[in-house]
């Protein structure tokens, strides 16, 4: 069979709408490449990171989203969801890849580049 | 020479406030004509909300009466709509065969009310919200009393509800987001407006989606949401939102967006005809408030008496409820990305919430609710873009305080006060009544100052002051904190306080929690937020609704995460004891899901390692079907309870050891606790069960139960302290769960039972179960709360409960098939 559905790179896709995913909270969107963690905060912004955490590769969908960023379910590493980057005492600790992203009339819509 | 013709088409707040700023330029310039398809001369339509609640009569919000275009020799057609543009013959055709010829047209022709297609739409009694006549329709309405049901919860639809309350209706507003004005508030400020108007007789309902309306014999009867709920009405308002008006436009072959597409000198496609108002498009944007509305009219009045180059740049805005009595007041963005900063107030007395956002030392947004004087003031610093570095101490307390500690050394300007001037404008207190308190008393914290004083202890907003005069008294002596340490950075109150007040002032929320304690953020942290949703899911069983987001994944997806992501499963085996079909069905569900460990616990149960998460549910069903439920391995909650074989076996065994950890288990799994709960059952003092280093333990002898507590064997070993002892097996139960039950209203968030009982004393503790009231009362509540806790989280998930949890978000982005 083989058939794919991966967009030709570059592309927009469309992964789902805002309400989607609950308030605080983050979902998971499979990719040949890797988990991407799309994270919605409590004042409805929406980030979208790889979901690998830079310390040891825990997966960031799963902590818990706190202002605008998030904390690594392992060993509590906060990221920020803007950046990708550890926070706090961990500040150049890494980085979770950003994934660019878009907004269009509560649609979220996400670029791999690969 | 004669004059050119200006012509307006649009007798609305844009289409006359261009007027007045041309004829301000230039009076003789132009022969100026208004078509307007209302009926009346030119009124302030934001003042329709007011006349809806009857506080204002349409006499007030007229803004220019008929004297004004006759003065200035403007013709007005009110009452004729403008049909056609012939951009050609530069003319237009309105309504009665009325063609007028133009040198310069302008478009303000507003936008038109947006009608949701709901099945009923078109039946009596359904209206919009935004001109006279709709004010007038909805006014004969309501006095015929009954109920009205508003759906939008953004400005529009709150100031609808909240006038057909004032005129006696009751109103129900249907908003789909879970935030009231979510464009404009965050969910704390939010909260807060829900409360504010549910006391002006305002219901709101969120997250939920119309259906369509009904109705009998023509008029509409009520509003059918998604969820199969009818909410019966006799007038129903729609205020969705807007959209801009623009056939007239799109008909005379001007480009259009979503607007009027026009340029920053609000021109359109056509350099002879302009757009203003709600109907043009600038840079993308369509606005839907006056203030730009204003800016736009300056810049289109300088264009038109000759100013070709003026340029208007797009508006930042502001938005203000007009809600008597509740001052909501927001401007720009409440959540910045990175590099911004959120500086929060509370005053719980007064109602208060500020919070501003402040983004590279300027201030980007502000959200105030109960006290919104400053909000000018924070709206002006971010349209200059003023760095505000300097002011971060004493921004949030608003203009006057920190002005009057502006540029003066702190210090020197409070050691200049003189002893009469006032510091506390709440309580009336004086300098000098501070400084006699701190000299006299010897105080030495705010706390204490305020205790004595009452000086800050209303709305705080002297705090900064107040802080300034300990210092200057006592120098390094000032002690900033005492009392227990607080939960966390967002507030200052410890454990004991929260749950305390959580109880006494019945707060059922975490909004609630954190406007009644004066939380210092918007939202908590993650070390705030998991203890206030156990504080109120113990407080309040059966009422308070668990808050998924504030637990840490284990609790979220009711399973462990292991280091590579993926979960383990420990089903709960009761006491200890299993048979050869949970044997059977384990292995099974090993087999089919490939699980690739299989192991069993310190526990005394099975643990299956290497689960993925999207197969939880899967794995729960299996393990459900053959009559296991959660252990619960994952939660701050109780875990096992282990047990010998006991009388049953044992040549040793004095009581039916297995049995009273089953039975144990069986009644008291699923809940809830500050800290794990692991319990042991030995059937003799050779205590193979390991009861002595539980939480609580119970070691079995001839004459009874021996029933200890505070045990632990993990990072400090503890052994345990004997509580009671007790003759039969049911007052083993009873005791057992009313110590539980004390402990989940006093134990504080991550603390074991022995940190607990070390904090309390094991004396309080056995005081109050070796008496039979109060252990029977404890026993009650614990009871009670079972009642909501003994249910299967597995079985709830397996049946579709929190879905979006286990599965992705979406697969667009994966390999189909292969
Ligand atoms: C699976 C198990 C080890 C095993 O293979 O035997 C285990 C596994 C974990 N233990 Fe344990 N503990 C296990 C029995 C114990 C025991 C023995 C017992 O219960 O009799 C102890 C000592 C007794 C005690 O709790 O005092 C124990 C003391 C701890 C501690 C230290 C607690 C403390 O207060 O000091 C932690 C850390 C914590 O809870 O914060 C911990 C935490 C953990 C965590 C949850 C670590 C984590 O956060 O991921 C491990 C989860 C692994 C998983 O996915 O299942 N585990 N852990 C045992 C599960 C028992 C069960 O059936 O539920
Ligand atoms: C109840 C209510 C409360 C509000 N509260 C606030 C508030 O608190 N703060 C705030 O900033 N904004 C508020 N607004 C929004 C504000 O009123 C609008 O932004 C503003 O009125 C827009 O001005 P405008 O001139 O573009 O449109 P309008 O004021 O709507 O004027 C357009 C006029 O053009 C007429 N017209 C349309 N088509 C034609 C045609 N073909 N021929 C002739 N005439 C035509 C219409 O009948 C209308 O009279 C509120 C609005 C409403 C309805
Ligand atoms: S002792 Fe407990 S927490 Fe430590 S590795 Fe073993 S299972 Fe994990
Ligand atoms: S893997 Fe994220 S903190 Fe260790």
């Amino acid at each position: 069979m083989n058939a794919m559905l991966i967009p030709a790179t570059g592309l927009w896709t469309d992964v789902g709408a805002i309400t989607d995913i609950p308030r605080r909270g983050a979902r998971r969107v499979p990719t040949p490449g890797g988990d991407i963690a799309v994270f919605r905060s409590g004042d409805n912004e929406v980030f979208a990171l790889r979901d690998r955490c830079p310390h040891k590769g825990g997966p960031l969908s799963q902590g818990i989203v706190h202002g605008r960023s998030v904390t690594c379910p392992l060993h509590g590493l906060a990221i920020d969801l803007a950046s990708g980057e550890a926070l706090g005492a961990d500040r150049g600790q890494g980085c979770a890849p950003v994934i660019p992203l878009r907004i269009e009339e509560g649609r979220i819509l996400i670029r791999t580049d690969g | 020479m004669p004059k050119e013709r200006l012509v307006v088409v649009g007798n609305g707040m844009a289409g006359c406030r261009v007027i007045e700023e041309v004829l301000k330029r230039d009076p003789e310039r132009y022969e100026i004509t208004v078509l307007g398809a209302e009926p009346r001369v030119n009124y302030d339509r934001i003042m329709l909300s007011p006349v809806l609640a009857g506080e204002k009569a349409f006499e007030d919000i007229v803004i220019n009466d008929a004297a004004w275009y006759r003065d200035n020799a403007i013709t007005l057609h009110a009452g004729r709509a403008v049909l056609r543009v012939d951009r050609e013959a530069r003319t237009i055709e309105a309504e009665g065969g009325l063609t007028l010829a133009y040198d310069r047209l302008i478009l303000a022709t507003g936008s038109d009310p947006v009608r949701l297609p709901l099945p009923g739409a078109d039946l009596a009694g359904v209206v919009t919200f935004r001109d006279l006549d709709d004010v007038e329709t909805m006014v004969a309405a309501a006095d015929a009393g009954g109920r009205a049901v508003v759906i939008g919860g953004g400005l529009l639809g709150l100031e609808a509800a909240y006038g057909l309350v004032r005129r006696g209706m009751a109103a129900t507003v249907v908003h789909l987001m879970d935030v009231l004005m979510e464009r404009q508030l965050d969910e704390a400020s939010g909260w807060l407006l829900r409360e504010a108007l549910s006391q002006r007789g305002v219901e709101t309902v969120l997250g939920a989606q119309s259906e369509a309306i009904v109705g009998t014999d023509g008029r509409v009867s009520g509003l059918k949401l998604k969820d199969g709920r009818t909410i019966p009405c006799d007038l129903l308002v729609m205020a969705v939102g807007i959209r801009p008006s623009i056939s007239l436009a799109a008909q005379a072959g001007l480009i259009c967006g979503r607007g009027v597409v026009v340029d920053d000198g609000l021109r359109t496609s056509d350099p002879a005809v302009f757009a203003i108002g709600e109907c043009a498009e600038h840079r993308g944007v369509a606005y839907g408030l006056v203030a730009p509305i204003w800016e736009m009219c300056r810049t289109l009045a300088d264009v038109l008496t000759g100013d070709e180059d003026a340029v208007y740049e797009g508006s930042l805005l502001q938005t203000r409820l007009k809600v008597s009595g509740v001052d909501v007041f927001s401007a720009g963005k409440f959540s910045g990305g990175e590099g911004c900063e959120d500086v929060v107030f509370r005053d719980a007395g007064r109602g208060v919430y500020k919070r501003v956002v402040i983004e590279n030392g300027k201030v980007a947004g502000a959200v105030l609710f109960g006290d919104a004087a400053d909000g000018a003031w924070y709206f002006d610093l971010m349209k200059r873009g003023e760095d505000v570095t300097a002011l971060r101490d004493t921004l949030i307390f608003g203009q006057a305080i920190t002005e009057a500690l502006r540029g003066v050394d702190p210090k020197s300007a409070v050691a200049a006060m003189p002893d009469s001037q006032e510091v506390c404008g709440c309580n009336g207190v004086c300098k000098g009544v501070i400084t006699t308190a701190i000299t006299d008393l010897g105080l030495k914290t705010i706390e204490a100052v305020r205790a004595f004083t009452k000086a800050s202890a209303s709305c705080g907003s002297c705090t900064p002051l107040v802080e300034q005069i300990l210092t200057l008294q006592l120098g390094d002596a000032f002690e900033v904190q005492t009392g227990p340490k607080s939960v966390c950075g967002c507030t200052s109150h410890g454990h004991g306080v929260l749950r305390k007040r959580i109880l006494e002032e019945e707060l059922k929320s975490m909004p609630a929690v954190m406007q009644a304690l004066e939380w210092s953020t918007p939202d908590g942290c993650p070390t705030c937020r998991p203890a206030l949703n156990y504080y109120l899911l113990a407080a309040w069983p059966g009422e308070y609704r668990d808050d998924k987001q504030s637990r840490f994944i284990n609790e979220r997806a009711h399973a462990n995460i292991q280091k590579d992501g993926t979960y383990s499963v420990v089903p709960r085996m009761w006491g200890g004891v299993t048979s050869s079909l949970e044997l059977r069905a384990i292995a099974d569900v090993v087999d089919k899901f490939a699980i690739p460990t299989v192991k069993v616990t310190g526990g005394q149960r099975i643990d299956l390692l290497g689960v993925a998460k999207d197969d939880l549910p899967a794995v729960w069903a299996d393990l459900n079907a053959a009559g296991m439920v959660s252990g619960h391995a994952y939660g701050k909650a109780l875990r096992t309870v282990k047990t010998c074989v006991g009388s049953d076996w044992c040549r040793f065994g004095t009581q039916d050891s297995t049995g009273l950890g089953v039975r144990l288990e069986k009644f008291m799994w699923g809940s809830w606790t500050p800290a794990k709960v692991k319990l042991g059952v030995s059937g003799c003092p050779r205590n193979c069960a390991e009861a002595t280093c539980k939480d609580i333990g119970v070691i079995c002898v001839d004459s009874g139960y021996e029933i200890h507590i505070g045990g632990a064997a993990g990072l400090h070993i503890r052994g345990t302290e004997l509580l009671t002892k007790v003759a039969g097996e049911d007052e083993a139960v009873w005791a057992i769960c009313a110590i539980t039950q004390l402990y989940r209203e006093e134990g504080w968030y991550l603390e074991r039972i022995y940190k607990w009982m070390d904090r309390v004393g094991l004396d309080t503790i056995r005081a109050q179960i070796e008496d039979a009231d109060l252990r029977k009362a404890l026993y009650d509540r614990f009871a009670y709360s079972q009642r909501f806790s003994r249910i299967d989280p597995w079985a709830e998930r397996v049946a579709g409960r929190d879905g979006d949890e286990f599965n992705p978000l979406s697969r667009r982005l994966e390999f189909v098939g292969a």
